[in-house]
């Protein structure tokens, strides 16, 4: 799998709070969620962010509740990636089940600055930044982990046996 | 090698002999939950899978608490499609409004969950039952899809860091001081992806009501569960509210631990978490007069009874501050009626406090006590994060129920002592 899109970054510890405040959570409808997007955080980000940009942020990415709305949200806005330097362990259970891609790399996060181009490869763990010339091997997932990423996410991966 | 508490349980449930850290498996679960917010998401999911039957309907839980009683039309259709679902999928622990209450306090309540089990839930604070001995972890709504499905769910085995608690809580020191002083010690992300092990003599001298408080929080650390070594007490707690047997896992003698650190209960003063991370800690007494709008006095973290009954000696007699609302929310309905029975809630009211239906209502900004721009709280809840009960430029403070009383009375952040 691989992305190129231009970074829209943030610090450390984006809770799922201001990724999608809870007074939207009365719906499950995607596109509605994705319209309230970063809104306590960034309120430019809906208007600003192009399909196929990657987001970048820094420590304990998706901290906090572990509303599944946040990665939806995020992954529905048109975001194809999420790099950051971790992540926190629900939001990155909640990315790989729906299919949101993420990467975690503290080298790579520190040298992007927004509005760079990114190049990322997800089977060879690759960062390329396409405006500083610099490239970054990030760790792949393990093999279970990768199955379910490219199956489709956990429910296709269930429905093929995966899980029994 | 040796296994610790949380690997052993997980090693018991995927089938295996041993496990270590970093191992991929995949469990058998004794508890699926799920709430109003959650199950809806998972309930989509689910019905991509095709099923007409959960994996066992004992198994499964929905527990309708965070925008109920139905804060708009919205939230009604979302528990509207969570019972409709329960009804048909034979789910018997459906707790609605009436009988409902916040799930991490009804659960243990009802007896559902017992040490050694393997709990998930479509809430980050399914951590809370830790406190009982059980590896219990918060997931997502697809995970929660899929559990429902299968009975099973993935897991990275967690390495752990252990804190050997010794001697005994002194004066105004709760154990939600302990875990606020843990949180701020080794940061939210300082137990990213690992147990949070709690051990020592220490353990014995914390009541249950205080473990629970403390394993709800390991999340705040990035904990990917809290887990409270067994004594008499959890056997105790467990046989008077639970319907199974429970387990017992303890941690080998050489089990590995990323870090070991050693807590003195009686060192552990009134803490409160200043805005915007729970990290942000500072001694009660060390704090300068903060002014404050509002304080709430429950959630899954402190909406127990031994929290109202601490809460309400601190208040008795005494009228909340003007101009500060003060919302008192039992967590449970046998909470709530027992506190009545005591006068805890006639109490309340006589100190102009207003007592509300169980909710999680405004620990998450749903309703039940919104805050306006610029406004304060201090709250007995679990998180301060931006905009966290109401307008993004609005401040939670985190404390203990007996902090938020003494707040309530004075009107700013306030050690107990102040109120005596």
């Amino acid at each position: 799998m691989k992305f190129t899109g231009k970074v829209i970054k943030y610090a450390d510890n984006v809770d799922t709070d201001v990724i999608i405040p809870a007074r939207y959570l009365n719906t499950i409808d995607k596109k509605e969620l994705a319209s309230h997007c970063m809104e306590d955080l960034d309120k430019t980000f809906v208007n600003r962010v192009r399909q196929g940009d990657i987001m970048v942020a820094g420590y304990n990415f998706g901290c906090g509740s572990s509303r599944e709305h946040a990665p939806i949200a995020i992954k529905e806005s048109g975001i194809s990636l999420v790099v950051a330097k971790s992540f926190a362990r629900i939001f990155y259970r909640n990315s790989i089940n729906i299919g949101l891609p993420i990467l975690e790399c503290p080298e790579a996060v520190d040298a992007i600055s927004e509005g760079d181009m990114l190049e990322a490869d997800l089977d060879g763990g690759v960062i390329y930044n396409k405006t500083t010339g610099k490239q970054y091997k990030t760790q792949l997932f393990p093999k279970f982990i990768q199955d379910i990423i490219l199956g489709g996410g956990l429910v296709e991966s269930v429905k093929k046996g995966l899980i029994k | 090698m040796g296994m610790t508490m949380t690997q052993k349980i997980l090693a018991a449930h995927a089938g295996l002999d041993s496990v270590e850290a970093g191992q991929l498996i995949i469990a058998d679960l004794d508890l699926v939950l799920g709430n109003d917010v959650t199950s809806p998401v998972a309930i989509a999911e689910y019905k991509k899978l095709g099923l007409d039957r959960v994996f066992d309907g004992k198994k499964v839980t929905m527990v309708m608490d965070h925008f109920a009683p139905n804060k708009d039309i919205k939230a009604a259709e979302q528990c509207k499609m969570c019972r409709d679902f329960c009804g048909k999928m034979d789910i018997e622990n459906f707790f609605d409004v009436g009988d409902m209450g916040v799930e991490h306090a009804i659960l243990p309540e009802k007896g559902l969950v017992v040490s050694g089990d393997v709990v998930i839930g479509a809430d980050s604070h399914t951590c809370t039952y830790g406190a009982l001995g059980a590896f219990s972890t918060g997931v997502g709504s697809t995970d929660m899809a899929c559990g429902m499905a299968t009975g099973k769910a993935w897991f990275k085995v967690p390495s752990a860091i252990k804190f050997e608690l010794r001697g005994s809580l002194q004066g105004y020191a709760t154990g939600k001081d302990v875990i606020l002083h843990i949180i701020g010690m080794i940061g939210v992300d300082g137990a990213l992806y690992k147990s949070m092990e709690f051990t020592g003599e220490g353990v014995h001298s914390l009541s249950v009501s205080d473990r629970l408080c403390m394993a709800n929080m390991a999340i705040e650390a990035g904990g990917k569960n809290g887990i409270f070594e067994v004594d008499d007490k959890t056997i105790e707690y467990v046989r008077a509210h639970g319907c199974r047997e429970p387990r017992v896992f303890k941690a080998d003698d050489d089990a590995q631990y990323d870090a070991v650190y050693v807590i003195d209960l009686s060192q552990i003063k009134p803490t409160v978490a200043f805005p915007h991370l729970p990290e942000n800690t500072r001694l009660v007494e060390e704090i300068e007069d903060i002014k404050i709008d509002q304080v709430v006095i429950g959630s899954c973290t402190n909406g127990r009874l031994e929290d109202l009954i601490a809460a309400e000696k601190i208040m008795r007699g005494k009228k909340v501050a003007k101009n500060v609302r003060c919302i008192v929310i039992p967590a449970t309905q046998k909470i709530y009626l027992e506190a009545m029975e005591m006068g805890l809630i006639k109490s309340f009211i006589e100190s102009g406090a207003a007592v509300s239906t169980p909710t999680c209502g405004p620990c998450l900004g749903g309703h039940m006590g919104i805050l306006a721009k610029g406004e304060r709280a201090v709250s007995t809840t679990n998180r301060n994060f931006v905009g966290r009960m109401g307008h993004p430029e609005s401040e939670v403070y985190l404390a203990s129920p007996v902090v938020a009383a003494a707040s309530a009375i004075t009107g700013k952040i306030s050690h107990p002592k102040e109120v005596e």
